[in-house]
C-alpha cells in the first residue's frame, strides 16, 4: 500500500504524471466507441423491464431446495388455470420465483396456496398493476430534470465557472449512458429500484467530479498571471494530484455496494438490493472513469477557447521558448503535455533516493524551465 | 477531559468533541425516554400486505383535488378499521396516489375490502334490458374478472392485462356472472298510501331517454370483461349499463344516490338463505323508494341498483311498495363480499375512483431473511472499508473506523428518533441507502486526509498540515456533499413508494457525515496530530516519510523536546 503512497507524493509534485488532459482524443475515442456500443445495444436489444413495468404477478416462494422445486411448482401454478405460461425461475439458495400476468385477489390466494402445497414454507406476492412502473419511471425522469437544472446552478455557483456545469453534465450523461448501455447488453432487469440507482448515481458521479474540480480551481487560480504553467497542465496536474484519491474514495464506496451486491445475489437472489447495488456499482466505476478522463479534459478543451486562457498559453509558451529546454520532447506548441513538460519519467522506474523539492513553498518550486 | 491537559491552540478540539459527545448523549437519551431500540420496520422486512391505489379522474368524480384525497384516506381508514385491523398505515403519495400497509397477517383481499369506489345510486330501468354481450365469452368466466365497474375507463386495461385490474363488483356480486339477484321487501308493504308526485325522485317515473341516447342504446355493446366501461356515471343523467350476465340497461338518472343510505349491514336473514346486504335510506330517500316501488308495482318494470356504474341487479317489485326504508341485495354473496360491501356503503362512497396499481404482500420469513441479508451486507461492507483503510492509513485508519461507528451511531440514533417522533420505517432500499453511505461517509475522511498528507509533503508540519488541509479540504467535503444532499432531496421528492426510504436514508446519512467530519474527524485528528506518534510521523501512523513518499516530515525531529505530548 505504501507503494500507492509513494506514487501519491510523486503524483503530487508532478514528478510522475499521467497526461489525461493531453491525450483526451485517445480518451474521448475510447468513451465514444463505448457509447455507440451502448446506444446500438439500446436499439438491437431493448431493455429487459422487470414486472414492475410490464404489471403481473410476481410470487416468491420460499423453500429449501429451489433447483428441484422448479418444475413442480410450475406444474402446479399451470394447473390453477392461468392464461398465460408463468415465468418459473429459482432465486438465491432458498427462493423459487413465479412471474404471471395480473391476477385477481382470489387468483393470487389460489396460486399462493398452489405454492404451498408444492412444498413453499413461505409466499410472498406482489401484485403490479401496468402503470406502476410508469410512474414510477415518469417520475424519475421528472426527478432527473429537476437534479440537472439545480446541479447546473449548484455547480455553476460554487466553481463560479458554467463551463465546469458544462463538463461535469457531460460527464454524468456519460455515466448513465453507458450504465444503460449495459444494462441493454446484458439483459440485466431494468426495476424502479434500478432507476433508483441510476439517479443515485448521478449524485456520485458529481461527487467525484466536484472533488476534481475543486482541484482544478485551486491550480488555476490567480494563473493569469504566472506564466509557470498553462490552463491544460495546471487541470492535469489537479488530475494527477487528485488521482490517488480517486481511487481511494472510488474503492471506499464501492465496497459496501459490492458487499450489497454481492449479498443481493447470494442469499436474495434478486430483489431491490441486487438492482440497486448491480446499478450502483457499474455507474460508479463509470462515474470515477468519466471524472478523470472525460470531465476535466473537456473543461480544459472549452476554457482553451477562452481569449485570456489561449493568452496565457501563449505566454507561457514564450517563456518556455526562452528558457533551456527541458526534454528534447518539448514542443512549446503543444502546452498540453503536461507530463513532459515536468521532470517526468516513465514510472516505476523512480527511485527513492531522489531529492524533492518539498521543502520549499509550491509557488517556488522549480519547474527546471 | 484531554481539553484541559492540551496545550493552548487556536482551536479546541476536546470542546468541539465535548460537544458532539453531549449531543449524541442527548440523541440517546431521548431514545432512552421512548424506550424503542429497533426501529420500525418496513413491510418488506417484517411482512406484510401493501396496497397501493391510483386515484383516476373521472366525468363521476371530478378533479382530483388534495380535500378529496383526504376525504378518501379517512373514508378508507374507517373501512379498514372495519375490517377489524388495528395497526394499518394510510397515507397519500405524491398527488393522486394511496398507500394502505398492513403489517403482519398476509391480507390479499385488502385491496377489495378497501379500494371499492362505492358509487351506489338507484336508477329506473326504461323498457327492458337487451343482451348486450359481445360474441365471444371467455371460456372461463369464474376466472375472469369483470372490467372495471367504476364509472372511469381504465385507461390501461387492454386485451394483454385484462386480469390486471379486478374490481370488486363481480365479487360482490359473487363470482357467478349471472347474478339472479333481486331485491325483496323486508318488511310489510303498505300499499295504501298514495304516492306523491312532487317528489324529484319519483317523477322520474315519467322520465324518457332523448333519441341519441336511445340510439346509442340500441348499438351499444357491452364491454368484454377485461375493458372498461365508457359510460360516464353521472347520477343527474341517464347511463347505459351492463349487469355481469351481458345484459345491457338503459337507465333513468339517479332515483337514491349512496350517500342517502343511513346505514348498511351484512348477514344472513332469519328466513334466507345466502348472505344479504340490508340497506337502510334516510328520511327522504324512503319516501322516494316508497313512491318509486309503489307506482312499479305489479307492472314488471325494474328498478337497478347500480355500483360504479354496473348494475349490480335489476328487480322488479310485486309485493306492493316498500316504505320501511329498508332494502335488502341478496345474491351470490359470501360473508366477506358481502360485509365488503356494506362496509363501504357504510363508511360512505370514496370521492375518486381508483384503480389498484399494486399489492404486494410479503411473507414474513422472506421478509425475515430479507433483514438478515442487509445487516450480513451492511457489516461485510462496513468490514471491507475498515480493512481497506486500514491497510492504506494505518493508525489514521483508526480514526476513519471511530469516525464510522460515531457517525453509525448518530444514524441510528436518528433513524429511532425518527421512527418514533415522524412513523419513519425503515425498509430494505433504506437499509440499501445507508449501507451505499458507508463508502460515501468513508470518502469524506479519504479526501480530508488525502489532503493532509498533500500538505505534509509540501513540508508543513504535521500540526500545520491539519489546520491549512482542513481549510481546503472542508470546502471539498461540503461541496461534494451538497450534491449528494441534493440528489438524495431530488430522489425524495420524485420518488414513490420504497425508493422514497433509499433517498432518506441517503440524505440523512450524508448530514450526519458533515456533522461528524466537522465535530469528531477533524477535531480528532488535530489531538493526534499533538501526540508523539503521529506527530513525529511513527511508521504506523500513516503519516510517515516513507509512506508518504517524502525524505522525512517536518517537525519530527525539530519538535523533540517540545512536545506538549500525551494528549491522547
Amino acid at each position: 500500500m505504501s507503494r500507492l503512497g509513494k506514487l501519491g507524493a510523486r503524483l503530487y509534485s508532478g514528478e510522475v504524471s499521467f497526461d489525461f488532459v493531453g491525450r483526451r482524443r485517445l480518451w474521448y475515442v475510447a468513451s465514444a466507441v463505448v457509447l455507440v456500443v451502448a446506444v446500438v445495444a439500446l436499439f438491437v436489444r431493448p431493455l429487459n423491464y422487470g414486472i414492475e413495468f410490464e404489471g403481473g404477478v410476481e410470487f416468491r416462494a420460499q423453500t429449501d431446495n429451489p433447483s428441484s422445486a422448479v418444475a413442480p411448482m410450475r406444474e402446479a401454478v399451470i394447473d390453477t388455470g392461468l392464461e398465460d405460461d408463468p415465468i418459473v425461475v429459482s432465486s438465491g439458495d432458498d427462493t423459487v420465483r413465479v412471474q404471471t400476468e395480473g391476477l385477481s385477489a382470489g387468483e393470487i390466494q389460489t396460486v399462493t396456496a398452489a405454492l404451498e402445497q408444492t412444498g413453499a414454507s413461505s409466499v410472498s406476492s406482489d401484485f403490479v398493476g401496468p402503470s406502476w412502473g410508469q410512474s414510477v419511471a415518469n417520475r424519475a425522469l421528472l426527478g432527473l430534470g429537476v437534479f440537472l437544472a439545480l446541479v447546473v446552478l449548484f455547480i455553476g455557483f460554487y466553481f463560479r465557472e458554467w463551463k465546469m456545469s458544462l463538463a461535469a453534465i457531460v460527464a454524468l450523461g456519460h455515466d448513465v449512458l453507458i450504465t444503460v448501455g449495459i444494462y441493454a447488453l446484458t439483459g440485466f432487469e431494468v426495476t424502479p429500484a434500478t432507476v433508483t440507482g441510476l439517479l443515485t448515481i448521478l449524485g456520485y458521479s458529481l461527487y467525484d467530479t466536484v472533488v476534481v474540480f475543486d482541484k482544478v480551481r485551486e491550480n488555476t487560480r490567480g494563473m493569469a498571471s504566472s506564466t509557470r504553467r498553462t490552463y491544460a497542465e495546471s487541470a492535469n496536474l489537479a488530475v494527477n494530484q487528485t488521482l490517488v484519491r480517486s481511487i481511494n474514495t472510488s474503492v471506499a464506496a464501492l465496497l459496501p455496494v459490492a458487499a450489497l451486491l454481492y449479498v443481493g445475489v447470494a442469499q436474495l437472489g434478486s430483489g431491490p438490493l441486487k438492482d440497486l447495488a448491480l446499478v450502483l456499482f457499474i455507474g460508479m466505476a463509470a462515474g470515477t472513469y468519466s471524472s478523470i478522463f472525460i470531465a476535466t479534459p473537456l473543461l480544459v478543451q472549452l476554457k482553451e477557447r477562452e481569449p485570456a486562457v489561449l493568452e496565457q498559453s501563449r505566454r507561457v509558451a514564450a517563456r518556455r521558448g526562452d528558457a533551456p529546454p527541458p526534454l528534447a520532447g518539448e514542443r512549446p506548441s503543444e502546452p498540453v503535455t503536461a507530463g513532459s513538460a515536468s521532470r517526468a519519467r516513465p514510472m516505476g522506474t523512480g527511485s527513492s533516493g531522489r531529492s524533492q523539492p518539498q521543502r520549499r513553498p509550491r509557488s517556488q518550486r522549480g519547474r527546471g524551465r | 477531559m484531554a481539553a484541559r491537559n492540551a496545550p493552548p491552540a487556536r482551536s479546541r478540539p476536546g470542546r468541539v468533541l465535548l460537544v458532539l459527545g453531549v449531543v449524541l448523549a442527548a440523541m440517546y437519551g431521548f431514545v432512552v425516554l421512548g424506550g424503542e431500540w429497533k426501529p420500525r420496520l418496513g413491510l418488506d422486512l417484517q411482512g406484510g400486505t401493501r396496497l397501493t391505489m391510483q386515484a383516476e379522474p373521472t366525468s363521476g368524480t371530478g378533479e382530483i383535488t388534495e380535500e378529496k384525497m383526504d376525504e378518501a384516506v379517512s373514508i378508507i381508514r374507517q373501512r379498514v378499521d372495519g375490517t377489524g385491523v388495528t395497526e394499518a398505515e394510510i397515507s397519500t403519495q405524491g398527488a393522486d396516489q394511496i398507500v394502505v400497509e398492513v403489517p403482519g397477517e398476509e391480507r390479499g383481499r385488502l385491496a377489495e375490502q378497501v379500494g371499492q369506489t362505492a358509487q351506489l345510486r338507484f336508477r329506473l330501468v326504461w323498457g327492458q334490458p337487451m343482451p348486450g354481450a359481445q360474441p365471444q365469452q371467455p371460456q372461463q368466466p369464474d376466472a375472469s374478472p369483470q372490467p372495471d365497474a367504476s364509472p372511469s375507463p381504465q385507461p390501461d386495461a387492454s386485451p394483454q392485462n385484462n386480469r390486471v385490474a379486478p374490481t370488486w363488483a363481480q365479487r360482490a356480486a359473487g363470482a357467478s356472472p349471472s347474478p339472479s339477484t333481486s331485491a325483496e321487501p323486508s318488511a310489510q308493504p303498505s300499499p295504501d298510501r298514495g304516492s306523491s308526485t312532487d317528489l324529484e325522485g319519483a317523477e322520474l317515473l315519467g322520465w324518457q331517454p332523448s333519441d341519441a341516447l336511445l340510439q346509442r342504446y340500441q348499438s351499444y355493446t357491452c364491454p368484454a370483461p377485461g375493458e372498461a366501461d365508457q359510460q360516464a356515471d353521472n347520477p343527474d343523467r341517464g347511463l347505459i349499463s351492463c349487469d355481469d350476465a351481458g345484459n345491457k340497461y338503459l337507465l333513468s338518472p339517479a332515483i337514491i344516490e349512496g350517500t342517502e343510505l343511513s346505514d348498511a349491514s351484512s348477514g344472513i336473514p332469519a328466513a334466507g338463505a345466502g348472505y344479504v346486504v340490508q340497506l337502510e335510506f334516510d328520511d327522504s330517500a324512503t319516501d322516494v323508494f316508497g313512491d318509486v316501488t309503489a307506482a312499479i308495482n305489479g307492472t314488471g318494470k325494474q328498478f337497478a341498483i347500480v355500483l360504479d356504474g354496473r348494475v349490480l341487479t335489476a328487480p322488479t317489485v310485486s309485493n306492493g311498495a316498500i316504505r320501511t326504508g329498508q332494502a335488502q341485495i341478496s345474491g351470490n354473496f359470501t360473508q366477506e363480499s358481502a360485509s365488503a360491501l356494506a362496509n363501504s356503503l357504510k363508511y360512505g362512497a370514496l370521492p375518486l375512483s381508483f384503480t389498484t396499481q399494486g399489492v404486494t404482500v410479503e411473507g414474513p420469513e422472506l421478509a425475515e431473511d430479507a433483514l438478515a441479508a442487509g445487516v450480513v451486507a451492511g457489516l461485510v461492507g462496513l468490514l471491507l472499508v475498515v480493512v481497506y483503510c486500514l491497510l492504506y492509513y494505518r493508525a489514521l485508519g483508526l480514526v476513519v473506523i471511530s469516525s464510522l461507528l460515531v457517525a453509525g451511531g448518530g444514524v441510528y440514533a436518528a433513524v429511532l428518533l425518527l421512527s418514533e417522533t415522524m412513523g419513519f420505517t425503515l425498509t430494505l432500499p433504506g437499509v440499501a441507502g445507508l449501507i451505499v453511505a458507508i463508502g460515501i461517509t468513508a470518502d469524506s475522511f479519504i479526501v480530508f486526509f488525502e489532503r493532509l498528507r498533500d500538505e505534509v509533503r509540501e513540508g508543513k508540519s504535521l500540526r500545520t498540515s491539519v489546520e491549512t488541509g482542513w481549510a481546503r479540504a472542508k470546502m471539498t467535503i461540503l461541496a461534494a456533499d451538497t450534491v449528494t444532499l441534493l440528489a438524495a432531496l431530488v430522489l425524495y421528492i420524485f420518488a414513490i413508494g420504497a425508493v422514497k426510504g433509499f433517498a432518506f436514508a441517503l440524505g440523512l446519512t450524508t448530514l450526519v457525515d458533515v456533522f461528524v467530519v466537522f465535530f469528531f474527524t477533524k477535531p480528532l485528528v488535530t489531538m493526534l496530530a499533538r501526540t508523539r506518534f503521529f506527530g513525529r510521523g511513527h511508521p504506523l501512523s500513516g503519516l510517515d516519510a516513507k509512506h508518504l513518499g517524502v525524505d522525512h516530515i517536518q517537525g519530527a525531529v525539530a519538535r523533540k523536546g517540545r512536545t506538549a505530548g500525551g494528549v491522547a
